[in-house]
């Protein structure tokens, strides 16, 4: 196709030399086409596959029990075709093979040799006569999603009390995550101390540090205090800063010019007033990028809970009323799907109205070190 | 975009008017300065310092739930069982076996994906890196239940694909105790938006320079990635090498959430973080599962100081400083 296009143009030209130019010219376009077009299917396949299994939840917890079990069920939700005659008789309708090819006719006489059926498209022409056994027919799909499954997840699981009680939880930690995030990264990005430097490598080793080495210590401890079955061992340790929120919003408090406190701590500001009327107000988008993250953690936040709430599951978070809830309904899956989908909603949705905050907040604490 | 220095560096921007201060100033500076790093001092003392050393004192003792009152000092008893138990390297070797099907998914997928990204072929670049993000917001809980029921060998889509393209028998991925890994692997593989993301920036950060000088020198595509963007995203590269392997060594929710940490099928997923954890919570034997978090904990420093050693050889800081 490409080829004839230039040998056209080359055929009306009279001179060899802008022929040449012409023709490199427009095999350099042609690849330049191909390429963004190869790259992009490419691309467009990769991401299908990649979000599929989204369609399989959504289609999974519209489906019926019966078709979750059913051979031959098609992959969308659907329910086995059924015709209601006019006097309000239902029948179940199959695919018969008839000498007009395979039709979907109801079945309204069973018979084990020959059975009788009514075309639903035209009722009116009567009974038609069919032999063989109508038990090896299958049957014709017809759409139709179960929103029932979504209503009784909400019930079953108890859906307000998870989602309030990890709303909650997140909101409280929070507050916890940027108060004292901003307090100790606007101490390691502003001030002299000694040990510093020593500090915030130490700061950031505590990343690679096991869990398993603070668990039961840290458990003992709050069993001791009494904080055992409640939401405060999963609120209170976001209070004293972790490694990740500071060291992404120091990234940021040093962008800041020093200029501006500067100015500032001349007319007599001290540092707190600085931070509160100069850096807080500057840095919104990494703010919101942590308390996102924190939002995000909490949503995913399972051991924790796991251990603290065993014996309280009406204080337990969304994961852990999930994972629940798998235990007793697993032999369900749309049942499962469709706990899975409402408990993805609220992270979903907050992902799309601050997409941009959040990839940035990723970038910063991978990139710019 | 200032993209390269390694983790650990810290200086704070340098001061206008230099020179070393002291002084009543000076020293309030460092007042301030300590009063808002505390309460992160106070948090590393109650909530990492205190616990990790009272976990290093459990591991020296007998101590059990049942026997909290006589429990006494035992030297490194607990070690010596931990070299005997069978269990303990059967729960390690599941983990480095897990870990290295794992680690080269974790590391090249999402920089196949951000090369992708950022091709200049490719249109629609925000809507794809959007799309290959988002599944990390999903909740962990939920995108396991949704990618083990894809998994699910006789309903599950992966295996209705997998017949379609005439595979007769295909395998039964999370009961199958081989088969149990490289499912593992896909029920995390929205885990790469992360990395992905990182990736896709730091080539975005590679000078355009760099590549006309390599277009000049007349290289080809394998060796511009090798001579340019390899060393130019090496950085980046690492720091998820580390976390991805300070992380592979403490896996365990994936198999915990999905067969409540029996480690079914047949042990396969009786990873070493998880016979810790039974250790602790099941078994209730504090001082075994406190030795067990010791030597985990010893064992990611030696292969975290491992990796920041072998940086010498393979990363490459632009800026040039490296410590």
């Amino acid at each position: 196709m490409a080829t004839t296009a230039i040998d056209k143009t080359a055929a009306d030209q009279p001179t060899a030399q802008p022929v040449t130019q012409r023709r490199t010219r427009r095999a350099i376009r042609w690849r330049e086409v191909w390429g963004k077009l190869i790259t992009t299917v490419v691309g467009a396949i990769l991401l299908f596959i990649f979000l599929v299994p989204l369609i399989y939840m959504i289609s999974t917890s519209l489906k019926t029990m019966g078709q979750m079990t059913e051979a031959g069920a098609p992959w969308y939700p659907a329910v086995p075709a059924d015709y209601t005659t006019p006097d309000g008789k239902t029948y179940p309708v199959y695919e018969v093979p008839t000498e007009n090819g395979t039709e979907d006719l109801a079945l309204v006489k069973k018979g084990r040799k020959a059975s009788e059926f009514v075309d639903p498209n035209n009722p009116e022409a009567g009974n038609i006569a069919w032999e063989g056994s109508w038990r090896a027919l299958d049957r014709p799909w017809e759409w139709s999603p179960t929103w029932q499954n979504y209503a009784d997840a909400w019930t079953q699981i108890n859906f307000p009390r998870l989602f309030l009680n990890t709303l909650a939880i997140a909101l409280f930690g929070i507050v916890g995550t940027l108060l004292s995030g901003i307090l100790v990264a606007y101490g390691f990005s502003r001030f002299r101390f000694p040990g510093s430097e020593l500090l915030f490598t130490l700061l950031i080793a505590t990343i690679f540090l096991p869990a398993a080495v603070t668990v039961v210590p840290t458990y003992t401890f709050f069993l001791a205090i009494g904080w055992v079955g409640t939401w405060l061992p999963l609120i209170v340790p976001h209070y004293f800063a972790n490694a990740y929120n500071v060291f992404l919003l120091r990234q940021y408090f040093m962008t800041i010019p020093r200029e501006i406190d500067e100015a500032a701590s001349i007319d007599g500001a001290n540092p707190l007033r600085i931070l509160i009327n100069i850096i807080v107000p500057m840095s919104t988008p990494v703010i919101i990028a942590v308390a996102l993250f924190h939002m995000v953690f909490a949503w995913n936040d399972f051991f924790a809970p796991l251990i603290y709430l065993t014996s309280k599951p009406d204080l337990q978070p969304i994961a852990v009323g999930l994972a629940r809830f798998n235990g007793i309904y697993g032999s369900k899956p749309p049942l499962i799907q469709a706990s899975a989908l409402m408990a993805s909603l609220l992270p979903i949705f907050l992902f799309f109205i601050s997409q941009r905050v959040f990839m940035q907040g990723v970038v910063v604490t991978g990139v710019e070190k | 975009m200032a993209t390269t220095a390694p983790l650990t560096s810290s200086k704070p921007a340098p001061r206008t008017g230099g020179g070393r201060r002291s002084g009543p100033l000076a020293r309030r500076e460092a007042l301030w300065g300590l009063l808002f790093i505390s309460p992160w001092i106070l948090g590393f003392f109650i909530f990492t310092l205190l616990p990790t050393l009272a976990t290093l004192g459990f591991s020296m003792t007998n101590l059990t739930l049942e026997n909290v009152s006589n429990s006494r000092f035992i030297g490194l008893e607990n070690y010596q069982r931990m070299l005997m138990d069978d269990q303990m390297w059967s729960s390690l070797r599941v983990t480095l076996v897990f870990g290295l099907i794992s680690l080269p998914v974790s590391i090249f997928l999402p920089l196949l994906l951000a090369l992708l990204m950022n091709s200049r072929h490719l249109v629609g670049t925000n809507f794809f890196r959007t799309g290959f993000y988002f599944p990390y917001i999903i909740p962990f809980v939920a995108a396991i239940f949704i990618w083990s029921a894809m998994l699910n060998p006789e309903t599950g889509w992966i295996n209705q694909a997998l017949r379609a393209i005439g595979v007769a028998n295909p395998p039964n991925w999370l009961q199958d105790t081989t088969w149990v890994y490289p499912a593992l692997v896909i029920v995390g593989i929205w885990g790469v938006g992360n990395a992905f993301l990182i990736n896709l920036a730091a080539l975005q950060g590679v000078p355009t320079e760099l590549y006309d000088a390599a277009k000049i020198d007349g290289a080809g595509p394998f060796s511009t990635f090798w001579n340019v963007t390899f060393p130019m995203v090496s950085p980046v590269i690492f720091y998820n090498l580390i976390l991805t392997v300070v992380g592979l060594f403490q896996y365990f929710t994936v198999p915990l959430v999905l067969n409540q940490g029996t480690g079914a099928p047949g042990g396969a997923t009786m990873f070493f973080n998880l016979y810790l954890y039974k250790n602790f919570f099941t078994y209730q034997n504090m001082a075994y599962g406190a030795t067990l978090a010791w030597f985990l904990f010893l064992v990611i420093l030696v292969v975290t100081m491992g990796l920041f050693w072998s940086q010498r050889f393979w990363v490459f800081y632009a800026g040039g400083d490296r410590k």
